[in-house]
């Protein structure tokens, strides 16, 4: 499957390229970053030019490097989003116990994924858009967003329709409880802490009010007291 | 002389019976078994319980085998790769256990290390947890999982040798080394057949005693190539 942010182009894609150019910037030198289908897949590209960033698949590969040209595409290395990869030097390559024990087992500094709602409690829902869901598929959004040290959220900040994807409380069906810390969308990064929604930065041109017009949950700014 | 090498698959697959639980490799269709799935389609069992990361892609293998309605159930992390498994499953015409990834590696993992089930956090407060033993460990809840085996696990491999010694190329290991200790019957079809000690001890991935048969698939390119 082709990532879905991948397909777009014009505005749309130049939206989300921005979204995740945000969350790469925030990516320090050394960490091991696990990256989900959509919008955080394009991050790895965007990694700043010199900083070593071990990006892991979940099917096996640890030090991912950029997208291969035709020419040059292994049809046996690919990506969880099923997309020929290439392998940077240093990079190894492993079965899914040893990948998922690391997923599980806190190695991974860093999960960036796409999500359908966050609530002001760092509850995610990303996976199933109701109890009876059609076809359901969790993939491994559970083990990441448990396992990983530190999840990200990078998505839009509304759906298609314009209702806020950050909310109170999650109405579809939680992939993990609590565990999102920050979350980047096309309006700004907001940090998800004790009290709740903090909006740390703003898109430019985008306000304070703009942002909170367009969430369904309270918004603090960040580090200032009530 | 240990002979694992049989000539086709419609060889090694004869003995599969209705109502087995067969593993499949592969995430994607990188390390994905299709000559074995192939010669499973002609040999003609069905019941079938499929355990496999996803359904299949396109018309071919595990989706054909679905549209035959050989598989009874499938158990699957992420099945919303083929139209088929969507179109059966809401038909009602074939049953679905939706499996964390890394818990349905460790389910098989158990079950082939002689495991009874383990308790994860993964799952832990979501409807995936429904039904199942919960417990707080050190303060946090944790799923209590069970192992899950295999008949017949049908894996992939890069290479093999006759006793069935096994290696992976690029991301194809994922699932298979895993499944190949899982199933009371591994098959491997391997792209290359190799004499014993061509493959260095060092590099042999799966050890030749979690395999029972292998069959040469020498073939270009995983197929279908990149189809989704």
């Amino acid at each position: 499957m082709r990532a879905a942010a991948e397909r777009m182009v014009g505005p749309e894609l130049e939206n989300r390229r921005a979204i995740a150019a945000s969350v790469a910037r925030d990516i320090p030198e050394g960490w091991h970053v696990n990256l989900g289908i959509g919008i955080p897949t394009l991050v790895s590209d965007l990694v700043p030019e010199g900083r070593e960033v071990l990006i892991q698949s979940e099917n096996g590969i640890l030090g991912m490097g950029p997208a291969p040209d035709d020419e040059n595409a292994d049809p046996w290395l690919i990506n969880a989003g099923k997309q020929t990869v290439t392998l940077l030097k240093g990079a190894s390559l492993f079965d899914h116990a040893t990948s998922f024990a690391m997923i599980r087992g806190g190695h991974i500094d860093l999960c960036v994924l796409g999500a359908l709602e966050v609530a002001e409690n760092g509850d995610l829902a990303n996976w199933s858009t109701s109890a009876n869901d059609t076809a359901p598929a969790v993939g491994g959004a559970m083990d990441l967003a448990t396992g990983a040290k530190r999840i990200w959220v990078a998505m839009d900040h509304t759906t298609k329709q314009g209702k806020s994807k950050l909310v109170s409380a999650c109405a579809y069906p939680l992939t993990a409880a609590g565990v999102v810390k920050r979350v980047y969308t096309n309006l700004g990064v907001i940090e998800v802490t004790a009290r709740g929604f903090e909006l740390r930065d703003t898109a430019p041109g985008v306000t304070f009010e703009n942002v909170q017009a367009h969430t369904d949950a309270r918004l603090y700014r960040f580090g200032v007291a009530d | 002389m240990i002979e694992k090498r049989v000539a086709t698959a419609a060889e090694a697959l004869a003995d599969v019976k209705n109502g087995s639980t067969v593993l499949v490799g592969g995430f994607g269709q990188i390390g994905h078994p299709m000559a074995l799935i192939d010669g499973l389609i002609e040999q003609g069992a069905k019941d079938l319980v499929v355990v496999c990361n996803n359904a299949g892609v396109g018309r071919s293998g595990l989706p054909r085998l679905m549209y035959l309605g050989r598989v009874r159930k499938i158990v699957c992390s992420y099945p919303r790769t083929a139209a088929v498994f969507s179109e059966l499953y809401a038909a009602g015409k074939l049953e679905l256990e939706i499996v964390p990834q890394g818990t349905l590696v460790e389910r098989i993992r158990a079950a082939g290390a002689g495991i009874g089930g383990f308790f994860t956090r993964t799952g832990a407060g979501t409807l995936l947890a429904g039904g199942k033993e919960t417990r707080e460990i050190d303060g946090l809840p944790y799923v209590f999982e069970k192992p899950l085996k295999g008949d017949v696990a049908l894996v992939e491999a890069w290479e093999a040798d006759r006793w069935g010694n096994l290696t992976y190329r690029g991301s194809g290991a994922n699932f298979n080394p895993v499944m190949a200790t899982g199933a009371v019957v591994t098959i491997a079809q391997a792209q290359r057949v190799v004499e014993l000690g061509d493959i260095a001890p060092e590099r042999v991935t799966t050890p030749s005693i979690f395999v029972n048969r292998v069959v040469a698939v020498p073939y270009e390119y995983p197929y279908p190539a990149i189809e989704y």
